[in-house]
């Protein structure tokens, strides 16, 4: 157990001696440090200590007696008894002073004005996204335009790999939580229409909404959680570990290399994925019907088919290859703009998701706007 | 040397699912001194450090730090343990989300009740002591080239002034002339603080500049322990290849 660290100041003619004992090190010195540093020593030449009481004694314990010999204008420490290994401390504190100029001063403050700061720096920084992140998009349509009139030059294995990955292997979430979703929508939309009488309306209610909206958004919002942070994290790890310099080197574009594959796998697979989820969709609305409301699934599909027009269906499909890339887009881009720690690949992770379901959502209401005004 | 044993491992056994890494090894760290670690790569150098330290659960055996046994500890019992030594991982293992400062300060919010004014100064105190300017203590650690990062590990691992300090691989990857200047160091902090260092090394030339006493590790368990010189006059086939090479001459040179 460690002796709690105690002091005398004496002063015998004008001769300051500071006699310490106990244990002097970074554990003990919490309590007595505030104490310490307004310590008022009197003697101008030096400050006079005598460790002999002292049992453990450490850089800490030095540093601070260095402080008071400083505050109090002393430029040395006089050790009247200790060990060697304490006066070989006290000299190596005072050989490490810090030059006058590099005094901490108080802490930043976070006031108004740096709020206005991060407001003004943010603002600016969201604009630049956007006109990089466009800028990206032109870049890499160029390149996939290149790979189309030189297939030869398309990695057709990193394709299909990719297609599996963030296309097949999606299936049974997007089919799963479509169906869950057309379940929901068809209960809502029965029990608000059971009041009007119109029940048998939950058919046109979950063949719009789903064909519509739902289909693609459900789809867009998985593929951006689970393929664009893959996508993200896959290039930025090879960023983190200088393979895409390597590539460079070896003349490889990394454009052509890991974007092209990946947007390209998006374009074909977001509309599979899109179909499966409309189908699962409203085969969830059909369950809903025939076991709570008695609308036996014949009657479910023949309605469909006669009152709910092929434009929705087609309106849903025209947004899948949009999402589709932007989901890897955002996702790549983000991967590419990985720095060498290991923090900038969590932030360009989180800021790609974000990114990505923020553009879906945005997207989506131009696309709405834009058929409305064409009447579709 | 003051010949009190400051780690004490016997028949200590680890291994990772049926991959035996070490088997009945026995080594002892005295007081005061700095111990290198050689061996082949895979001959478990990184993980006896790691035994020792608690980050690795050994199989079998003991590990005692100044007469305490700390093998298998865990939570507070460990963390009661742990201001006992301070260790420098090899890429330097810096918080990179933190300041160097502020890197230095961590085991000391952790672990002290230090006001924050004079945990500032102390942790500036450390980084002047590993070599640093004031002025980097700002910096984050993604700013720093590779010598100076291990430079500010070194301040971190020293920021509670244990007395014992365990080194993985300090000079690995540094430029012949930083890497000199950090075994300076080494020696130097070693003897101002009367530091007990444990070091983990490939580089001959940290092996002859800095180590007072040299253990081989190798078929898991020490095959040969002593200084330099006497390594050199040893028959095993590794330990003679090792020091009696090309590297190993010019390495040993260099000391006389």
């Amino acid at each position: 157990m460690s002796a709690p660290p105690r002091y005398t100041l004496d002063v015998t003619n004008g001769q300051a001696v500071l006699d310490l004992e106990g244990d002097w090190t970074v554990h003990t010195l919490g309590k007595l440090q505030p104490e310490l540093s307004r310590l008022d020593v009197p003697d101008e030449s030096k400050l006079a200590v005598d460790l002999a009481d002292v049992g453990r004694f450490d850089t800490a314990a030095a540093l601070l007696l260095d402080r008071i010999a400083c505050t109090n204008g002393q430029d040395e420490i006089e050790v009247l008894a200790g060990t060697e290994g304490m006066r070989h401390l006290i000299e190596q504190a005072r050989s490490l002073r810090p030059k006058p100029e590099e005094e901490i001063g108080p802490d930043d403050t976070h006031g108004f004005v740096d709020l206005l700061e991060r407001t003004g720096r943010t603002a600016t920084s969201f604009i630049n996204e956007v006109i990089d992140t466009l800028a990206f998009f032109g870049e890499t349509i160029v390149s996939m335009l290149g790979a189309l009139i030189r297939p030869a030059r398309m990695r057709w294995s990193a394709l299909v790999s990719v297609m599996e990955d963030s296309g097949i292997d999606a299936v049974p979430i997007v089919g799963f939580l479509s169906f869950f979703v057309g379940m929901v929508v068809a209960f809502i939309g029965a029990t608000t229409l059971a009041e009007f009488g119109a029940t048998i309306f939950t058919v046109e209610l979950v063949g719009i909404s789903v064909l519509r909206e739902f289909g693609v958004i459900l789809t867009a919002i998985i593929l951006a959680g689970r393929t664009n942070s893959a996508f993200t994290a896959q290039i930025g790890a090879m960023q983190m570990r200088q393979e895409v310099d390597a590539m460079v080197t070896l003349g490889l574009d990394p454009l052509e290399v890991l974007v092209v594959p990946r947007a390209l796998a998006m374009l074909i697979m977001t509309p599979i994925l899109t179909l499966v989820s409309m189908l699962f969709g409203i085969g969830g609305g059909a369950f809903v019907s025939w076991v709570a409301l008695d609308i036996n699934p014949t009657v479910f599909f023949n309605r469909l088919q006669d009152l709910v027009p092929l434009q929705h269906f087609w309106v849903g499909m025209s947004k899948a290859p949009v999402f589709g890339m932007v989901v890897a887009l955002i996702g790549c881009r983000q991967g590419l703009l990985v720095g060498g720690s290991v923090q900038s690949l969590g932030h360009s992770t989180t800021k790609s998701v974000v990114q990505a379901l923020f553009s879906i959502i945005v997207i989506d209401a131009l696309f709405a706007v834009f058929y409305m005004e064409l009447d579709i | 040397m003051t010949g009190q044993i400051a780690i004490r491992v016997r028949d200590l056994k680890t291994a990772f699912g049926h991959h035996v890494v070490h088997e009945h090894l026995d080594v002892d760290v005295y007081d005061g001194e700095i111990l290198g670690v050689i061996g082949p790569s895979g001959s478990g150098k990184s993980v006896l450090l790691r035994a020792i330290v608690g980050l690795k659960k050994p199989a079998h055996g003991t590990v005692e730090v100044y007469g305490d046994d700390v093998s298998g500890l865990e939570g507070d019992a460990l963390r009661s343990v742990q201001d006992r030594w301070g260790i420098m991982f090899q890429d330097g293992a810096l918080f990179s989300n933190l300041t160097v400062r502020e890197n230095v300060m961590v085991p000391m919010r952790e672990h002290t009740n230090l006001p924050v004014p004079f945990m500032r100064q102390l942790a500036d105190q450390k980084i002047r002591m590993s070599g640093l300017e004031t002025k980097d203590g700002d910096k984050f650690p993604s700013d720093l080239s590779g010598g100076m990062r291990k430079r500010a590990a070194l301040a971190r691992a020293l920021a509670l002034d244990p007395p014992i300090l365990f080194l993985d691989e300090p000079t690995a990857g540094l430029d012949p002339i930083t890497a000199g200047a950090f075994d300076k160091l080494v020696r130097e902090l070693q003897r101002a603080l009367s530091l007990t260092v444990f070091l983990v090394t490939h580089d001959l030339d940290t092996l002859a500049a800095t180590c007072d006493r040299i253990v081989v590790l190798g078929e898991g368990h020490v095959i040969a322990s002593g200084t330099m010189q006497e390594l050199q006059r040893m028959d095993h086939p590794w330990v003679q290849e090792y020091f009696c090479g090309p590297r190993g001459r010019a390495a040993t040179a260099g000391v006389k």
